[in-house]
């Protein structure tokens, strides 16, 4: 397929997840905000601009966090190329690109978003922040279960999946961060109530919450946080998940075109070494320092994948 | 006079290219005053595509540079035997109509001054009219390396009287054009200046289309028509339709344009014979 | 008052091809019309079959307006339309082959020299070139009025590319799918067949170079392109791929699309771009939408380009005056279809005819299209006439004038029920290995009461064009 068309299509699901993920990270911030600190009810959502990439965006338009000022700016702002609404915008505009690559019901899923967001951002009295955060995983999962449903099982399928397992690992290695960050000024919580308070928070932004107990039962525990976030391949956010997707695509890519390519390699070598991980080495390594070279990985490997497919210079 | 030919174009860019794509108008024209005994242009890394004679009689020639690259070098080499025939394009096998010639471009399009110079032309007398404007843009035109650059416009080279030969050569054909003459600008080599210097740069004149006479070169830069010192490679409406090299380069990454240095060296000698 | 001919009704009379319809007519009340109206709107916007207007702003998903009563012809009055715009493809595409080669019929003086060659639209870079099959025009689009029950006129030729035919293909599903009960009642000649014929005739103008089933795709300028939809409906119908510039590189001899396995050879491509902009080392040098070299590849065999660069020459409308001539010329016929009488305002005595019945004519601009820069005398003012003289004036040689013609009506749903309104037409007339085209055309409608402009940026609306099988 044309490169540009696969390109379109990868972007299409970057832009969807990249929305879902800011509706979450509202969500977390808005609830670590109401968490006794030591210091009383302490704003974490400078913590939250850092581990999500946006601080300095928000900063230099806004100054000091404060929570209405971070709604608008990870929501509506058009200024932000992460905002939600920038998102869903770019998500639309990819998919009328390649309109006739889609099936009508993606099609329908990625215009009703768009319009419905234009009403969202029309309204006179603007809507809660949990009413708009369900809203945005409610399009996201639309859009999923339409992709799911009714399109082709052809190479572009392959390159939107590989869109959304890239940018849903790096989500969840993001949101994982911003609890290393709510904690960087008190480290003696770790192992308290309030920890797990937090890391149950945390599992609920995810809607893992339930799927986390019945995996492990008992006590939260940052162990087994990390295990369930990181290494278990049941956990449909994992980093495991996100990389075997990612792999599993890439492979029939690989079938499909009967070719390998640099991106079929990096991800092979990525799911061995993450099979290869125990939480223990985890923790010796950092949970912070994990994540952030998971997370400059991932940036990594969508240049391995725009190079190896997408840009048009492939000889 | 057998004229040898060593004329090298080099580009480099400030970061790696992806891929360059150039046509080329760099094979002297077939007519009764010049005859090729040897020619070559090759191009560093190049892959050559089509090759063909336009219309015009031009023989165009394509290539590619598959990148990544930084520079490329565009290398001309030949023997010209040629003859004088007083600037009349005899012997010249070519199929666009005269009248294709008489529509205005960008960079020739008149003005009022343009169409001043114009009326200088004499109708009843063709021949001495095309002198006669020919003259008229040499004076009104000192030679000013420097003055103009390449997307200097008649108009603006005319109001600013000073130039280079691709500013005479335009300001003449939009006269002329004006006059209802079909005129078109022509590059090649000029092998030495009236003064008997070597000329050091590739070379660019008119030609009109006298009635009674066919097309006839006219350099206004040297106040003469074209003699057994010059070759004729190729034509075009203005500078940048018969440009020798006419290219594009593509940066690597999704945003910007490399930019890109030009140097060229053209050496061009009289052998004895 | 001028009287027109309504094509439904004449004398008091119901008209043999629309019987069928009038059952059908009578049994729509309001608001059954007004909901099957809705459903066509829904449906149109849920296909994203939008319309932007060039210049104008305003929303950028615009419905085309639709009228769902069907325009008929008998086979009969179709026969004679299709041998008239096969003779007339024919002629154009021999006048482009020829005024790129010899010229005969300039040297023949059946022509003027200074029309052709000092033409804007006449392109130098490809004299010489005869393109495979000796087609330049691929889709000839020809504007078709009727002033009376056997008089047929032909407006303008569009020889470079005719936009429209993506309102004809789904003006028909959408009848089909509303009142199949009309499609089983009357016997029509169906249409669907279009993109096969489309892609058939492209495969069939592969260049030399191209051994093998040739790579076919569609160029366009890009998603804000007002006719994006129906480039992009077009590639999904034939199956090609739609690609814009920047998908397209030229390598060596050939032009290659960036695909997510590498190069593809390209061999015929259906471009939706205007010359000027096809090749920044041809044309306009500032061209961001082209494909640099794309211009050589063509000029030595590599790739067909669909319509041909130059084939503009041939749909100017001052050159239309002549097509009657090349009929003659070439094919050594006499025309079939009529050109509507036409001054042109570079000639001295029709100058003086135009100047002196100005409001009573229609004048043109000469590379004019989509109805702008026109004048309309008897719908206009005064000091509109006045006005545009000024312009014809300053400048005559780029002025055409015409009758106002007494455009047909055919019954079509307002407002207040059923009135008539005026109709032109336009059959796409496929030019390849062979000449083809499928039975009707786009019937494009002026809505607004008394308008005899049908184009859809001055609010002119589409219907169904039925051709009956006798």
């Amino acid at each position: 397929m044309l490169s540009r068309t696969a390109d379109n299509l990868y972007w299409i699901a970057r832009n969807m997840e990249r929305a879902e993920t800011n509706a979450r990270l509202l969500e977390v911030g808005a609830r670590m905000s109401l968490l006794p600190t030591a210091q009383g009810f302490r704003s974490d959502w400078d913590s939250l601009l850092r581990a999500s990439g946006n601080l300095v965006g928000y900063r230099e338009k806004y100054g000091p966090p404060e929570q209405a000022h971070i709604e608008s700016y990870l929501f509506f702002d058009r200024d932000n190329p992460n905002s939600v609404a920038s998102c869903i915008t770019n998500a639309r505009e990819n998919g009328r690109i390649i309109r006739t690559a889609l099936t009508t019901q993606v099609w329908d899923a990625l215009n009703t978003a768009f319009q419905e967001l234009r009403a969202i951002e029309g309204a006179k009295t603007r809507a809660d922040l949990s009413h708009l955060t369900d809203w945005v995983m409610r399009q996201a999962a639309m859009l999923r279960g339409a992709i799911d449903a009714t399109l082709l099982r052809n190479d572009g399928y392959n390159f939107l999946n590989i869109g959304y397992y890239l940018e849903r690992g790096d989500s969840t290695a993001r949101l994982m961060d911003v609890k290393y960050y709510v904690l960087l000024p008190r480290a003696d919580f770790i192992g308290t109530g309030l920890d797990n308070d937090q890391w149950s928070m945390l599992l609920r932004a995810m809607s893992s919450n339930r799927a986390f107990h019945w995996a492990y039962g008992g006590e939260i525990t940052s162990a087994k946080i990390a295990h369930f976030l990181i290494l278990n391949p049941q956990c449909p956010r994992s980093l495991i998940t996100c990389v075997a997707g990612m792999n599993n695509h890439a492979a029939r890519l690989a079938k499909l075109y009967g070719r390998e390519t640099a991106a079929t390699h990096a991800l092979a070598a990525l799911q061995a070494e993450l099979e290869r991980q125990t939480t223990d080495q985890i923790f010796e390594e950092g949970l912070h320092e994990f994540l952030t070279r998971y997370i400059t990985q991932t940036a990594d490997l969508g240049r391995v994948i725009h190079e190896s497919y997408l840009s048009g210079d492939i000889s | 006079m057998l004229l040898s030919v060593d004329h090298v174009t080099h580009y480099t860019y400030d970061r790696p290219v992806r891929g360059v794509v150039q046509s080329h108008r760099l094979t002297p024209s077939r007519f009764d005053g010049q005859r090729v005994v040897d020619w070559g242009v090759t191009v560093t890394g190049g892959v050559m595509g089509g090759t063909f004679r336009d219309g015009a009689g031009d023989v165009v020639q394509s290539w590619t540079v598959a990148g990544p690259v930084t520079e490329i070098s565009v290398h001309v080499k030949g023997q010209v035997e040629t003859r004088d025939l007083a600037g009349v394009l005899k012997g010249h096998r070519e199929s666009v109509p005269p009248l294709a010639y008489l529509r205005h471009t960008a960079a020739t399009q008149p003005d009022p001054a343009i169409a001043d110079l114009a009326r200088l032309y004499t109708p009843n007398d063709a021949l001495g009219g095309a002198h006669a404007l020919s003259a008229a843009v040499s004076d009104a035109i000192a030679y000013a390396p420097g003055a103009t650059h390449g997307a200097t416009t008649a108009a603006q080279a005319l109001a600013l009287g000073m130039g280079v030969c691709q500013d005479h050569a335009q300001v003449l054909i939009a006269a002329a054009r004006v006059a209802g003459l079909p005129a078109r600008y022509v590059s090649g080599y000029l092998q030495a200046n009236a003064d008997g210097a070597p000329h050091e740069a590739a070379h660019a004149w008119a030609e009109l289309c006298v009635q009674g006479f066919g097309w006839i070169g006219f350099d206004p830069a040297n106040r003469c028509c074209p003699d057994a010192r010059y070759i004729r490679l190729g034509s075009g409406l203005d500078a940048t339709d018969a440009a020798p090299i006419r290219g594009i380069s593509r940066a690597a990454g999704s945003t910007g344009a490399a930019s890109e240095n030009l140097s060229v060296t053209v050496a061009i000698a009289a052998q004895e014979q | 008052m001028t009287s027109y001919f309504n094509e439904m009704y004449q004398a008091g009379g119901l008209r043999a091809p629309y019987r069928g319809l009038e059952p059908w007519a009578a049994d729509m009340p309001a608001d059954k019309r007004r909901a099957k109206q809705a459903e066509a709107e829904a449906l149109f916007r849920r296909i994203g079959i939008t319309f932007a207007v060039y210049g104008e702003g305003g929303d950028p998903d615009r419905l085309i307006p639709f009228d769902m009563f069907p325009r008929v012809f008998t086979g009969g009055e179709w026969a004679k339309l299709e041998r008239g715009i096969k003779q007339r493809a024919r002629a154009l595409n021999a006048f482009l082959v020829d005024v790129y080669a010899r010229g005969e019929i300039v040297r023949a003086g059946r022509i003027p020299a200074e029309l052709v060659y000092k033409n804007a639209a006449y392109e130098k870079a490809v004299v010489g070139i005869i393109p495979p099959k000796g087609v330049y025009s691929h889709i000839v689009g020809v504007d078709i009025v009727r002033t009376g029950p056997t008089d047929f006129y032909v407006l303008e030729d569009n020889c470079r590319t005719p936009s429209g035919v993506s309102y004809m293909l789904e003006s028909r599903e959408m009848m089909m799918r509303m009142f199949p009960d009309l499609f089983r009642e009357n016997r029509i000649e169906p249409i669907d067949s279009y993109p096969d014929k489309l892609r058939r005739t492209l495969a069939s103008v592969a260049p030399p170079k191209c051994k093998g089933a040739p790579t076919v795709v569609i160029l366009t300028p890009g998603h804000f392109n007002s006719a994006y939809y129906e480039h992009s409906f077009l590639a999904d119908l034939m199956g090609v791929e739609l690609v814009e510039g920047q998908d397209l590189f030229v390598d060596g001899e050939f032009c290659y699309m960036r695909t997510t396995e590498g190069p593809k050879r390209v061999d015929v491509i259906y471009r939706r771009l205007d010359d000027e902009f096809l090749d920044p080392l041809c044309f306009n040098p500032a061209s961001m939408l082209g494909v640099a070299g794309l211009m050589d590849v063509y000029r030595s065999g590599g790739v067909a380009i669909c319509s041909a660069p130059g084939a503009g020459v041939a749909d100017d409308k001052a050159v239309y005056t002549y097509v009657p001539e090349m009929v003659r010329f070439y094919l050594g016929e006499e025309p079939i279809l009529s050109n509507v009488p036409t001054w042109k305002c570079a000639d001295q005595d029709d100058l003086n005819y135009v100047s002196e019945h100005l409001a009573d004519l229609v004048v043109k601009e000469v590379h004019g299209s989509g109805g702008y820069g026109m004048l309309v005398g008897p719908k206009s003012t005064r000091a509109e006439v006045e006005e545009f003289r000024a312009r014809i004036l300053a400048n005559p040689a780029n002025y055409i004038a015409q009758p106002t013609l007494a455009l047909s009506t055919t019954p079509t749903f307002v407002d207040e029920g059923i009135a008539p309104r005026h109709v032109d037409l336009r059959p796409y007339c496929l030019v390849g290995e062979k000449i083809e085209l499928v039975p009707g055309g786009l019937t494009r409608v002026a809505l607004r009461e008394g308008s005899l402009v049908v184009n859809s940026s001055q609010g002119g609306g589409v219907k169904d064009t039925w051709v009956l099988v006798d």
